[in-house]
């Protein structure tokens, strides 16, 4: 099959189960940044989740199976981005390990974790992006996701884009590396450890000063706006490729509609 | 020790509400932390190093029985003596056994973690030999009749308000007025009293770093040099440790030194680093006569060749529990028996069995950051996801979770069927967000909003607007081409 559309790359949008159940305006700004660097963007109909919650649950038998399920559906486009690196990581790193004992599936696996990207690394590590023309009035922090972080090295790429937003101010938070308790399902096995976790977290937030946390998972991301908000903190949370499209209309996270 | 693993989510919710605990836990951050990641920057070989490191442990556990043998005949060349024990109950034998050639009263302890494993204090102290504690963590905390909360520092949770209350119920016989405010003044007490206990002392036991194959050496890292009085003053030194201590030359070793105390401490070095080769030799100015080797297994062999080997590296830096944000809201204490943190939650199972300890590989958010410092490169958190396998296999997951999630897996591989229930599901949280955009409780999900509220879906779900929009006019031309294509 020739995905190869001209001069642009056929991009397949992992939109990711929280993304299209909580917030679908991500998605929708994930797409427009992907179109700004060039890029012929789907989205795979038979896409659901990628499995994490299984893998990470020790079910192997249906982490294998959503996995299959995901790797059939993303075969033939150039590359794989996701607004997470979260769910990016374990389709680069953590797919081709559940088929280790399966040569086929496992060459699948590893052609599907080459092509694919955490958003905004794609953006800047592939396309090359330095400019992003957009306006965000305010001081935010960042939080950087664990997974995108250690397993993808996501740490300098949305720093660059964001310096770039024309009124943004950045302020560093004394551990943006460290976990915000989130974890998937360890927020519900371990509630009172996670809210330790997040409450250390919110307070490292609100010491920066910021009106603004953004990060580039949106599983982090609902448990400190959810947090915050459950403080009575003003503090706004956005995923960050919101800001970067500049598709800012919506609502924060967990925030009331104007 | 008896294992409280298997009462994890209580000891974390006591640890959670613990102020002391919480208040000594902070420093962990700003201390360890910190120096780790400033020792790693200052050379820029440490990854280098790193990769070296988790080498040369790969070939020594390739090569376990071959190093082991060499080392056991290298100390008998030296004039010492080896002990094979493969279970805890067999090295507490052993060490009675040979404190019992000399008729030994008391044994000076440095620290040791196989000690803490075998429970040696307490079996000690019933056959009548009295243990003392001499690194200060450790006395402090023999003092308090509690285990280690951490393997390096041992008495992290303990703030020096609780020493000097300690101090004052121990040493009755010093002025019960004097002043402990400072920690220099807790440190020369402690320094006074033990200085008498190791001219006492009949057998000194000391753990060991690492056994050196090619001379037959013991090696201890110590800040206090209470390892080296403990091992050269008495008649006897007895070194304990597990298989896998094992190295193959002095110069591994010197490479494993590079790592170790950087991770640990972050320390270039450790103040004291000491070799010990054999007994003392009749020019050698001091030593103990005889020089004991007690080898451990409990359990180790059994992780050769499994999918566990790679814990088998672990040179007990502590880097992981340094780390780790679990344990740095719950501390050490809470994960029930030897080990704490990520490298506990891999090991604590394997010794002493996933249905006692299977919280403890549950207790991580696989945030990575153990395996991102572990200086000999442990896939920490894939072993503990090879535990949370084994617990799914053998049905020890609460019924509940797995009906939780058989069900959304149900829908989840099967995407049509999703894409309703996602709907569905969608508008009802909707629903109960109302304006607001969020939600304060939620039943299905307890867990979450007794602490947090849930933020609510903002609109319909992506693919529900994706394809209304693509309805009224493709995306884009190729993607409506790309689709009649497939």
């Amino acid at each position: 099959m020739n995905t190869q559309t001209g001069s642009k790359p056929t991009v397949a949008l992992f939109v990711t189960c929280l993304v299209d159940l909580f917030r679908p305006n991500v998605g929708f700004a994930a797409i427009e940044l992907l179109e700004r660097a060039g890029c012929d963007v789907s989205v795979p109909e038979a896409q659901t989740c990628c499995g994490q919650p299984a893998h990470n649950s020790g079910d192997a038998a249906n982490a294998k199976a959503i996995a299959r399920q995901v790797i059939d559906a993303f075969v033939g486009f150039d590359y794989v981005v996701a607004p997470s690196g979260s769910c990016a990581g374990m389709l680069c790193k953590h797919y081709p390990d559940l088929f280790a004992d399966d040569p086929d599936m496992a060459v699948k696996a590893q052609d599907l974790a080459r092509r694919t990207y955490e958003l905004i690394a794609f953006l800047v590590d592939v396309r090359g992006m330095t400019q992003v023309d957009a306006a965000f009035d305010g001081t935010v922090t960042y939080h950087d996701s664990c997974a995108g972080l250690r397993e993808l090295s996501v740490k300098k790429q949305p720093r660059a884009l964001l310096s770039n937003v024309e009124g943004l101010n950045l302020t560093e938070m004394t551990g943006p590396e460290i976990c915000c308790g989130f974890g998937g399902t360890f927020c519900i096995k371990y509630p009172d450890i996670s809210n330790q976790m997040s409450s250390n977290k919110t307070e490292d937030i609100t010491a920066t000063g910021a009106g603004t946390i953004l990060a580039g998972d949106l599983g982090c991301l609902l448990n400190i706006a959810g947090k915050l908000k459950r403080e009575g903190s003003s503090v706004r949370a956005r995923h960050v490729a919101e800001v970067l499209a500049g598709q800012c209309d919506a609502p924060a996270i967990g925030e009331e509609e104007a | 020790m008896e294992s409280t693993s298997h009462r994890f989510p209580e000891n974390a919710r006591a640890a959670l509400t613990n102020e002391a605990l919480q208040s000594a836990l902070g420093k962990l951050e700003t201390g360890f932390v910190v120096n780790r990641a400033t020792a790693a920057g200052r050379l820029p070989e440490f990854e280098a190093l790193r990769d070296q490191a988790r080498d040369i442990k790969n070939h020594t556990l390739a090569h376990l029985d071959y190093y082991l043998e060499a080392f056991e005949a290298k100390v008998i060349e030296n004039g010492g003596h080896v002990h094979w024990a493969s279970t805890a109950a067999e090295a507490r034998q052993i060490i009675l056994d040979i404190c019992r050639t000399v008729d030994a009263k008391t044994v000076t302890k440095g620290k040791s973690m196989i000690a803490e494993e075998i429970a040696l204090n307490d079996y000690l102290a019933e056959n009548g030999v009295e243990p003392i504690e001499t690194d200060l963590g450790e006395y402090i905390i023999q003092l308090r009749d509690e285990p280690p909360s951490h393997i390096i520092a041992p008495a992290v949770h303990v703030i020096k308000e609780q020493v000097a209350e300690a101090f004052h119920v121990a040493h009755t016989h010093l002025d019960p007025n004097r002043s402990l405010e400072e920690p220099r003044e807790l440190l020369e007490e402690a320094r006074a009293v033990l200085r008498q206990k190791f001219l006492d002392a009949d057998v000194g036991i000391t753990g060991a770093n690492f056994l050196i194959a090619e001379t037959g050496t013991s090696v201890i890292v110590t800040n206090e040099g209470n390892g080296d009085l403990t091992q050269i003053l008495p008649k006897i030194h007895i070194a304990l440790a597990s298989l896998e201590k094992v190295t193959p030359t002095l110069e591994d070793t010197t490479s494993l030194l590079r790592v170790l105390a950087r991770s640990a401490t972050g320390q270039e070095f450790s103040s004291y680093t000491t070799f010990s080769t054999g007994p003392r030799r009749d020019d050698d100015v001091d030593g103990p006569s005889e020089y004991h080797v007690v080898l451990l297994d409990n359990g180790r062999s059994g992780m050769l060749g499994s999918e566990f080997q790679d814990m088998l590296r672990c040179i007990r830096c502590g880097a992981c529990m340094n780390h780790c944000p679990v344990y740095g809201v719950v501390g050490g204490h809470a994960y029930g028996w030897v080990y704490p943190g990520p490298m506990g939650a891999v090991l604590t199972p394997t010794l002493i069995g996933v249905e006692e300890a299977g919280h403890l590989p549950n207790a991580s958010t696989f945030c990575g950051r153990c395996e991102s410092v572990c200086p000999v490169r442990i896939p920490l958190p894939n072993l503990m996801r090879q535990y949370r396998k084994r617990e799914f296999e053998r049905k020890l997951v609460p019924a509940s979770t797995r009906a939780g999630l058989g069900l959304w897996a149900f829908f989840a591989r099967r995407p049509a069927l999703y894409r309703v229930a996602t709907e569905i599901m969608g508008l009802m949280l909707r629903v109960m967000g109302g304006k607001r955009g969020r939600i304060g409780w939620l039943p299905a999900a307890r867990g979450w909003t007794a602490h947090r509220d849930m933020p609510a879906p903002t609109g319909r779900t992506f693919q529900a607007q994706w394809a209304a929009r693509r309805a009224v006019r493709p995306q884009s031309s190729k993607d409506a081409s790309r689709r009649a294509k497939l």
